[in-house]
C-alpha cells in the first residue's frame, strides 16, 4: 500500500501546551481510518498542521511524498488535501448553489476569471446540481447558506469539501451536533464517498468510528497513543482504560 | 539640541494625557472613539473661555476643564457610547466620525472658526537658561504636571481596587462579568475619566498645540499613532510612545523642515509594517 | 447557453446562477431616470456632476468593503493620488481627458497595490488605522511637495481638451455631467461583472468566511490584493474624473473628510450590491444641499447628527427596504412571463 499522507514527528507547542507531542503518523491510499480521543487530546489542532491553519513548532508533513510543511493552505487544497469543520463553516450571504459553484471554479483554475458570469462556465451548473443532488440539497439550492436548517447545513460542510475534489479528506467531526432524525443522512453520504478517497475521521460516536473506519488512531494527550484495525483498537485493553471509559458499551 | 530634546519630551508627555484615556478604551471596550480629540477639544475651550473671558487663574481652571470634559464623557457614554459597544468597528467608526463632524460645527458655530489664543499667566512664560540651554518655563511646567499625572495613573492602575477590576475587565470582559466586578461602572468611570484626561490635555495644550474647531481632526491620527505604537495592555507603553512621538516630531520638524509631519505618519507605517499583529493584540 | 441534455436540476442552477445578472426592471429604471436627468435637468448638471463622482468613489469602496469585508478608512489616499495624476498629466503631458483617466485609475492601483500588502494581516481595527494612515502620509506628502502639487495653494492651470475632440468642457457642466455619469455607468457594467464572476465569488467566500475560503482553495492574499488594487483604479478614476470637471485639485482630494465623504455615502446606501454609492451619493448631496440651504456653514453638525442616528437605528435599514423593493420588481417580472 501506498502512503499517502504522513507526518513525521511533528510538533505543536502553545506556550507551555504540548497540543501535539512527536506525531509520526499515515494515511494509506484509499484509507478509511478514524482518528480517536479524549476531549483535548489535540485533535483539531492535528488536523489544523495538516491543512496549515496551524504552523508547526517542528516536524514535516508530506502529501503523496512531497513536503508540504510550508505550503500555503490554498495550494495543500489544490494538491488534494481538503478538510471538513466540526463547527460549520460556510459562506453565510451565499446560496448553496453559488458555495457550491465557487469551489468547483476555484479547483477548475479559473479563481481569477472576472470577464464572465460565473453561471456561464461549461458544465459548472451541472456539476453543482449533481453535487447538490447527491447531498440532497437540490431542494435548497437558492437559499442562503446561514439561514439552513442545521442538518443541511451540516450536509452543505461536508459538499463543500467534495466540490473541491479531494485526494485525501480530514473530517472533523462530520455528524457533531445532527439530530438524531437526520445523522442518518449526513453518515449515508459519507459512507457513499468514492472508495479512492483517502479518509481521516476524527469522530466521537463509537457506532460511527466502528461501522466507518477499518484503521484507528488514538491520540492522548497530544501523542499517538495506539493505532490498529478497529478490532485491535476495540480490544486493546489500555485504549478500553483511557479513552473508552472501561467496561461500559 | 537639548532644548529640542525638552520640548519633545514636553509635547510627548502631553500627548500622553491627550491620549491615555483613548487607549483604556480601546484595550477595555475594543472601540475605536474617533472622537476622542472633541473632548481634549471642550478641555481646550472650557479653560480659554474661563481665563480670557471670565478671569479665572488659568491654573484653577485646568480642574475645571478636567471636570467638564469628564461630565460631557460621562453623559455620552452612558446616552450614547454604550449602544455602539456590540457593534462593528465600522459602525463605531461612522458613530464617532458624526460626533466628530458635530463637534467640529458645533463649536465652529458657537466660537468662531479662528485660532484661540490663551493667555498664560506671567509666572509660566518665558524661559530660563540652566547651564547654558534654554529652557521654557512652561514646558517645565507641563513635564513636571503631566509627569505627576502619568505616575498617578500607572499607581491608580496598579495599586487601587479599581485599577484591577480595570486590568481584570481589559483582560477578559465576561470573566470580569463573571466574578462579579460591575463592568458597566467600570467601563462608564473609565471613559469619563479618560474624557477628563483629554479635556485636561487639551487645556493644558491649548498654548502649544494651538486649538479651533478643527482640533479633533488634526490630532487624532496622532492620537491614534499613539495608541497603535503604544499598546493598549499597559499605562507604560503609550508613555514611550508619546514621548517618542513626542521627540521624534519635535526634532523631524526643526531639522528636515521640508518633510513636516511627514517624520509622524512614517512612524506609524513603519510599526504597522514592522509589528502589525502586535498593534491591536487584545483586539480578537 | 440552454442545453438539451441539462437536468432539471442543472436548469435550476442556471437559472439560480443568472439571477443576479440579469438586468431587473429597477435596474433599468434606474438607469433611465439618470439619462432622463441629463435632459429635465439642465440646470443641476454641476451637483449632478459632483454626485456622480461621489457615487464613483463609493463603488470603489463597495468593491472591497462590500464584497471582500475589507473596511478602510483611506480611500482618499487612491482618490487624491489619482486627482493629482490626472491634473499633472494634464498640464505636462497633454489635456486629452480619456488618457487623462486611465492615468488617473493606473496611479490609484499602484498606491492600492504597494499598501494592500499592509492590509492581509490583522483584524477590522488594525486596517482602519493602516488606511488611515497611509492617506494622512500621501497627505502629508502632497502638502510638503508643493514644488509638484501646489501644495497648500492647490494646483492650478489645468486645461482638459474636448472629449474625443469634439465635447468642450462647458461653464454649465452639461458635458461634465454626460461624461461623468458615463464614466460612471461604463465603471459600473465592469463591476457588476467582476462581482458576479469566478473571481466575484470568491472574493464573497473571502468576505462571508476566509477561513473556510482557504480550506475550498482560495488563495485568500492573493484576492485581497487584486480586489483593493481594483479599487485603487476605481478610486483613481475618481479623482481624476474631479480634476478633469473642476480643472483644479487642492489637498482636500487626499483628506480624512474625501475618506470618510466616500464612507458614509456607501453606508447610507449600503454597501454590497452596487448600487449603493450612488443612491448614497444621491442622498448625501441632497441631504447636504437641503441643509446648506438653510444653514450653509453648519450643515456639517446636522450631516454629523444625522450619520450617529443613522447608526444608532442600524444602518441596514434603508439597504433592507432598497433590496425589498427591488425583489419585489423582479418577482413581478417573474410573473408576467
Amino acid at each position: 500500500m501506498t502512503t499517502v499522507l504522513e507526518t513525521r514527528n511533528l510538533r505543536k507547542d502553545f506556550g507551555a501546551l504540548k497540543a501535539t507531542q512527536d506525531v509520526s503518523f499515515r494515511l494509506e491510499a484509499g484509507a478509511r481510518h478514524a482518528l480517536i480521543g479524549p476531549n483535548g487530546a489535540g485533535k483539531t489542532t492535528f488536523i489544523n498542521l495538516l491543512t496549515g491553519v496551524l504552523k508547526p513548532t517542528s516536524g514535516e508533513i508530506f502529501l503523496n511524498g512531497d513536503d508540504i510543511t510550508s505550503v500555503r493552505r490554498d495550494r495543500r487544497v489544490a494538491r488534494g488535501l481538503v478538510r471538513t469543520f466540526q463547527i460549520n463553516q460556510l459562506f453565510g450571504k451565499l446560496n448553496v448553489a453559488e458555495s457550491i459553484g465557487l469551489v468547483i471554479s476555484e479547483r477548475r483554475g479559473h479563481g481569477r476569471d472576472w470577464w464572465r458570469f460565473a453561471g456561464k462556465l461549461p458544465g459548472i451548473a451541472d456539476e453543482i446540481a449533481q453535487l447538490a443532488t447527491d447531498f440532497g440539497l437540490d431542494s435548497v439550492l437558492d437559499q442562503p447558506c446561514a439561514g439552513l436548517p442545521y442538518g443541511k447545513q451540516r450536509l452543505l460542510e461536508i459538499a463543500l469539501a467534495i466540490a473541491a475534489k479531494p485526494k485525501v479528506l480530514l473530517m472533523d467531526e462530520p455528524a457533531a451536533g445532527v439530530p438524531e432524525a437526520d445523522r442518518h443522512e449526513v453518515l449515508d453520504r459519507i459512507s457513499a464517498l468514492p472508495s479512492d478517497v483517502s479518509i481521516l475521521l476524527i469522530e466521537h460516536d463509537m457506532d460511527l468510528v466502528f461501522n466507518f473506519a477499518s484503521r484507528i488512531s488514538v491520540l492522548v494527550g497530544g501523542a499517538l497513543f495506539a493505532e490498529g484495525t478497529t478490532a485491535e483498537i476495540a480490544n486493546d485493553p489500555r485504549v478500553r482504560e483511557v479513552y473508552l471509559g472501561g467496561g461500559d458499551e | 539640541m537639548i532644548t529640542l530634546l525638552f520640548d519633545g519630551l514636553a509635547y510627548g508627555m502631553l500627548l500622553f494625557i491627550l491620549s491615555c484615556g483613548l487607549a483604556v478604551t480601546l484595550g477595555l471596550m475594543n472601540f475605536i472613539n474617533l472622537a476622542h480629540g472633541a473632548f481634549a477639544m471642550a478641555g481646550g475651550y472650557a479653560t480659554v473661555i474661563l481665563t480670557n473671558r471670565l478671569g479665572m487663574p488659568f491654573l484653577l481652571t485646568l480642574p475645571v476643564a478636567f471636570v467638564i470634559a469628564a461630565a460631557v464623557g460621562w453623559v455620552l457614554e452612558r446616552t450614547l457610547y454604550i449602544r455602539m459597544y456590540e457593534k462593528s468597528p465600522l459602525d463605531q467608526v461612522l458613530f464617532s466620525i458624526g460626533l466628530v463632524f458635530m463637534a467640529v460645527s458645533g463649536v465652529d458655530y458657537l466660537m468662531g472658526s479662528q485660532q484661540q489664543i490663551l493667555h498664560l499667566p506671567d509666572f509660566l512664560r518665558g524661559r530660563v537658561e540652566v547651564f547654558g540651554v534654554g529652557i521654557g518655563i512652561y514646558r517645565t511646567f507641563l513635564i513636571v504636571v503631566c509627569g505627576v499625572l502619568a505616575l498617578a495613573l500607572q499607581l491608580a492602575v496598579t495599586r487601587t481596587r479599581f485599577g484591577s477590576r480595570l486590568r481584570a475587565a481589559v483582560d477578559d470582559r465576561r470573566v470580569a462579568r463573571g466574578v462579579g466586578i460591575p463592568v458597566k461602572t467600570v467601563f462608564a468611570v473609565t471613559f469619563a475619566v479618560g474624557s477628563g484626561l483629554a479635556g485636561l490635555g487639551g487645556a493644558l495644550g491649548a498654548e502649544i498645540l494651538g486649538l479651533d474647531p478643527s482640533f479633533p481632526l488634526k490630532f487624532m491620527v496622532y492620537f491614534l499613532i499613539v495608541v497603535s505604537v503604544g499598546g493598549t495592555s499597559s499605562m507604560a507603553g503609550p508613555l514611550y510612545a508619546s514621548i517618542l512621538l513626542g521627540v521624534a516630531d519635535v526634532l523631524g520638524k526643526y531639522y528636515v523642515p521640508e518633510l513636516g509631519g511627514f517624520v509622524i505618519y512614517a512612524v506609524l507605517v513603519v510599526v504597522l509594517v514592522v509589528r502589525p499583529q502586535g498593534l491591536f493584540a487584545r483586539a480578537s | 447557453m440552454a442545453k438539451t441534455d441539462m437536468t432539471p436540476n442543472g436548469a435550476k442552477v442556471v437559472k439560480i446562477m443568472r439571477r443576479p445578472v440579469r438586468w431587473s426592471l429597477a435596474e433599468i429604471a434606474f438607469w433611465l431616470l439618470a439619462v432622463a436627468s441629463v435632459f429635465l435637468l439642465p440646470g443641476q448638471h454641476l451637483i449632478l456632476t459632483e454626485i456622480a463622482g461621489l457615487a464613483i468613489l463609493a463603488l470603489s469602496l463597495d468593491l472591497i468593503l462590500g464584497y471582500a469585508g475589507v473596511v478602510s478608512l483611506g480611500q482618499a489616499a487612491m482618490y487624491g493620488v489619482g486627482a493629482y495624476a490626472a491634473g499633472l498629466y494634464a498640464i505636462h503631458v497633454t489635456g486629452e481627458p480619456l488618457s487623462g483617466l486611465l492615468v488617473g485609475a493606473a496611479a490609484g492601483a499602484v498606491i492600492a497595490f504597494a499598501t494592500s500588502f499592509l492590509l492581509l494581516r490583522g483584524a477590522d481595527l488594525t486596517r482602519l488605522m493602516v488606511t488611515l494612515g497611509v492617506a494622512a502620509v500621501l497627505f502629508e506628502v502632497a502638502n510638503k511637495a508643493a514644488w509638484l502639487t501646489g501644495g497648500a495653494d492647490g494646483l492650478q492651470g489645468i486645461w482638459i481638451d474636448p472629449i474625443l475632440g469634439l465635447f468642450d468642457f462647458d461653464l454649465e457642466g452639461h458635458t461634465g455631467y454626460v461624461y461623468s455619469l458615463t464614466v460612471l455607468f461604463v465603471l459600473f457594467v465592469i463591476a457588476r461583472l467582476v462581482v458576479n464572476s469566478p473571481f466575484g465569488y470568491s472574493l464573497k467566500a473571502v468576505r462571508d468566511n476566509p477561513l473556510r475560503a482557504s480550506a475550498v482553495g482560495v488563495p485568500v492574499n492573493a484576492r485581497l490584493v487584486a480586489v483593493y488594487t481594483l479599487s485603487g483604479a476605481y478610486a483613481g478614476i475618481a479623482g481624476a474624473l474631479f480634476t478633469q470637471t473642476q480643472q483644479f485639485i487642492s489637498l482636500d482630494v487626499l483628506s480624512f473628510q474625501k475618506s470618510a465623504d466616500g464612507l458614509m455615502v456607501l453606508t447610507i446606501g449600503g454597501p454590497g450590491y452596487l448600487y449603493g454609492g450612488m443612491i448614497g451619493a444621491l442622498a448625501y448631496k441632497l441631504i447636504q444641499d437641503a441643509l446648506s440651504g438653510f444653514t450653509p456653514q453648519y450643515w456639517q453638525f446636522w450631516v454629523g447628527l444625522l450619520l450617529v442616528i443613522f447608526v444608532l437605528v442600524g444602518r441596514d435599514r434603508p439597504r433592507q427596504f432598497v433590496i425589498d423593493v427591488m425583489a419585489r420588481l423582479r418577482g413581478g417580472k417573474g410573473g408576467a412571463q
